[in-house]
């Protein structure tokens, strides 16, 4: 029963942010005030949904549910789609929308494929530790996944002014200024919440395996992302490294992110790899 | 009229490319080419209209003269070579260069259709011909006319609500650089009109300082004055682009003036903040290679013509309707050029008869002892007799029933009545 319940769920949460690309999309193409509305509320719907479904797995597994690659996932998705709503609450950025609903459904849609089965916990991750590390340190990639769409969107609309060729992007995407401070807000949010999950996993790591680093490849690639986004922001405030340069940086670091997500997992181990 | 005719010469931003307009030996100036053409055999009216997006010259010659190749050896001088001429200049004769130029005048052959600015152009371009004396009864009609139909196409169509020329697209382009322009600094290098234009835009837009910096301070000033801004000369130049976020150049200087490596060290001390040049100069201001440099941003004319093309669907539709209204003013212009002839014939007509009535009344009049009322009486039935006699020929003239035998029927009753020396 709560099997189902579960698994309908998800399905729900699939389908609204489908439907939220979709809305997104058509606004995209025709911008129309009234399509981009109702795309708002059902990524704000969908959004909702996610929140429920992490609820209710909590309520499954009886553990904060950010141990499987699936649940790692949907909570990823939770931050990005939560990260750009509480941002799209301060300030619009003209058709950002449309690239954080593709970002959120690829994210699910990598989670539908994962397994979602319940694994008992394993005995290290039995801590109230789990839900503050892990947490804190997805969100942070909620963060840094809205200044990574913001670089992309950063060169595109480069790109086209540069070469000087206008295409399709030209009209739709909005100032370089403003993606260029959305680079550097999200960078500021994305940071703060990056070191705190280091800091907070190195503490654990502490109380679970007695020191607190000891080089695990996920603890060496977090320092490099974080290495990467520290010399970026260093290099803003000191040299004024922002544009191009800046957006190139969002999207290099976001792929350090990913890659301590899922590279170190799959491709070099470690005893921080329990989301087989 | 018969063996004249109206011609259009000229190259443009769609036929010739930036390097070769400004190398063009009338491209400079007013006075002096059209003195040259006027020159010419077989010229008889002349106009010259010189902009940073075309040169064009409008004639109205002798048919069977070498006027064509004359003016295009003019134009170009010694920078093409004369076999390479036809590959930028286009040639309008008669009905198509009345076309063309109404084209023009409306804008919609311009490089950002709808634009208001090349009306101004053109007047002014009239207005150095006139005084020169180089046009004469056709060109004066014919400008006059593409001035009308101007205001009658912005009047009638949509064709200028979302686009004024050169400085509505540097506009759009400095939103999509800096979103928001009200705490931006523009500097302007140069005080040409062009400059001024380009700036009130940027000024109705809130932008919130002015800088002119020109190569005599006194025009700077007094085009500073206008947006309340400040003057400089322009040694200051380098320490101004510190400050500045958005650049408009628009010097008569033969060479460019910033080259890259001026402007890499100015962009370390901005701390990169990105700065947009436009160099709406011809010939260039600006190093092209400015634009390679990071958070720098350079447009030249032609390539502000891209960015207009955005809107252009929108204005399409208009210019659709703008187009009609040009093919009917062309019609109405040619079917006058072609009463044209008639018209000074009828004139002759008259006043030959006028003349005639003239003496013969003397005579008869001091030979006889008449009232006043009785000399009036025949001065009327002298008149009336004459007008009467006249209007058959008159209106076989006006008839508009066999429009293209015009030519013979002047010639007819111009040899009929032998007018063929006056005139």
């Amino acid at each position: 029963m709560m099997g189902e319940i579960s698994y309908l769920l998800f399905q729900a949460v699939l389908a609204a942010s489908c439907m939220a690309l979709v809305f997104y999309g058509v606004f995209f193409v025709k911008q129309k005030e009234k399509i981009r509305t109702i795309a708002r509320l059902i990524l704000i719907a969908a959004g909702v949904l996610q929140t429920l479904y992490i609820l209710f797995r909590y309520l499954q597994s009886g553990y904060t549910p950010i141990t499987s690659q699936h649940e790692t996932i949907v909570f990823f998705a939770w931050s990005v789609t939560w990260a750009y709503l509480s941002f799209r609450w301060r300030y619009t950025v003209k058709n950002f929308g449309t690239f954080i609903s593709l970002l959120v459904f690829i994210l699910l849609l990598i989670a539908a494929i994962a397994s979602r089965s319940i694994n008992p916990l394993a005995p290290a991750l039995q801590s109230w530790w789990l839900p503050i590390h892990a947490g804190i340190a997805v969100i942070s990639y909620g963060f840094l996944a809205l200044a990574f769409c913001g670089g992309i969107m950063y060169l595109l609309q480069e790109y086209e002014l540069k070469s000087k060729r206008f295409g399709y992007f030209f009209t739709r995407l909005p100032s370089l200024e403003s993606l260029d401070q959305l680079n550097s807000h999200c960078l500021a949010i994305g940071f703060v919440f990056l070191t705190l999950g280091i800091i907070t996993g190195s503490i654990w790591a502490r109380q679970a395996w007695g020191t607190y680093w000891h080089w695990d490849p996920k603890e060496t690639w977090s320092l490099i992302t974080w290495f990467l986004y520290a010399a970026q922001i260093h290099q803003r405030f000191s040299a004024g490294w922002r544009g191009k340069r800046a957006a190139i940086m969002a999207v290099i670091g976001f792929a350090s992110v990913l890659f301590t997500l899922w590279g170190v997992t799959y491709l070099l181990g470690g005893i921080h790899s329990y989301a087989q | 009229m018969p063996s004249d005719m109206i011609l259009l010469l000229g190259v443009n931003h769609k036929t010739t490319p930036l390097a070769v307009r400004e190398q063009l030996a009338l491209g400079n100036g007013y006075e002096q080419p059209l003195h040259a053409l006027r020159g010419i055999a077989g010229c008889k009216e002349c106009y010259l209209l010189s902009t940073c997006n075309r040169v064009e010259i409008l004639v109205v010659a002798q048919e069977d003269a070498q006027v064509e190749a004359h003016i295009a050896r003019l134009l170009f001088g010694d920078s093409v070579a004369p076999e390479k001429h036809q590959d930028y200049l286009y040639i309008y004769r008669n009905d198509a260069a009345i076309h063309h130029l109404f084209m023009v005048s409306t804008s919609l052959d311009s490089m950002i259709v709808g634009e208001a600015q090349i009306l101004g152009q053109l007047k002014e371009a009239y207005r150095h011909a006139a005084e020169l004396k180089c046009t004469g009864p056709v060109l004066n009609k014919l400008l006059h006319k593409s001035f009308s139909v101007a205001k009658r196409v912005r009047s009638e169509t949509l064709i200028g609500a979302s686009a004024v020329s050169i400085s509505y697209a540097a506009v759009e382009l400095a939103k999509k650089i800096f979103g928001n322009l009200q705490d931006k600094n523009v500097l302007l290098i140069g005080a040409g009109e062009m400059a001024e234009l380009a700036a009130e835009h940027l000024v109705g837009q809130g932008v919130r300082k002015v800088v002119v910096a020109n190569r005599t301070l006194s025009r700077a000033m007094d085009l500073a004055k206008r947006f309340n801004g400040s003057a400089v000369s322009l040694d200051e130049l380098f320490s101004q682009l510190e400050q500045a976020d958005i650049v408009i150049s628009s010097t008569g200087a033969p060479n460019i003036i910033l080259h890259k490596q001026d402007v890499k060290p100015i962009m370390r001390a901005r701390r990169n903040e990105p700065i947009f040049f436009i160099d709406i100069a011809v010939p260039r201001d600006l190093d092209p290679e400015l634009n390679d440099l990071d958070n720098v941003y350079l447009y030249d004319i032609d390539d502000l013509h891209n960015v207009v093309e955005i809107n252009k669907s929108e204005r399409d539709k208009e210019a659709i309707k703008a187009r009609r209204i040009v093919d009917e003013e062309a019609l109405k212009f040619l079917s006058w050029l072609d009463n044209l002839s008639v018209v000074p014939t009828i004139a002759a007509l008259r006043k030959k008869a006028d003349t005639i009535c003239q003496v013969e009344l003397e005579r008869t009049l001091c030979r006889l002892q008449l009232s006043p009322e009785e000399q009036k009486a025949i001065e009327k039935m002298a008149l009336a007799i004459s007008s009467r006699l006249l209007h058959d020929p008159v209106s076989f003239l006006k008839n508009d029933s066999c429009k293209e035998q015009h030519d013979i029927k002047v010639e007819m009753i111009r040899a009929a009545f032998n007018l063929m020396d006056k005139n």
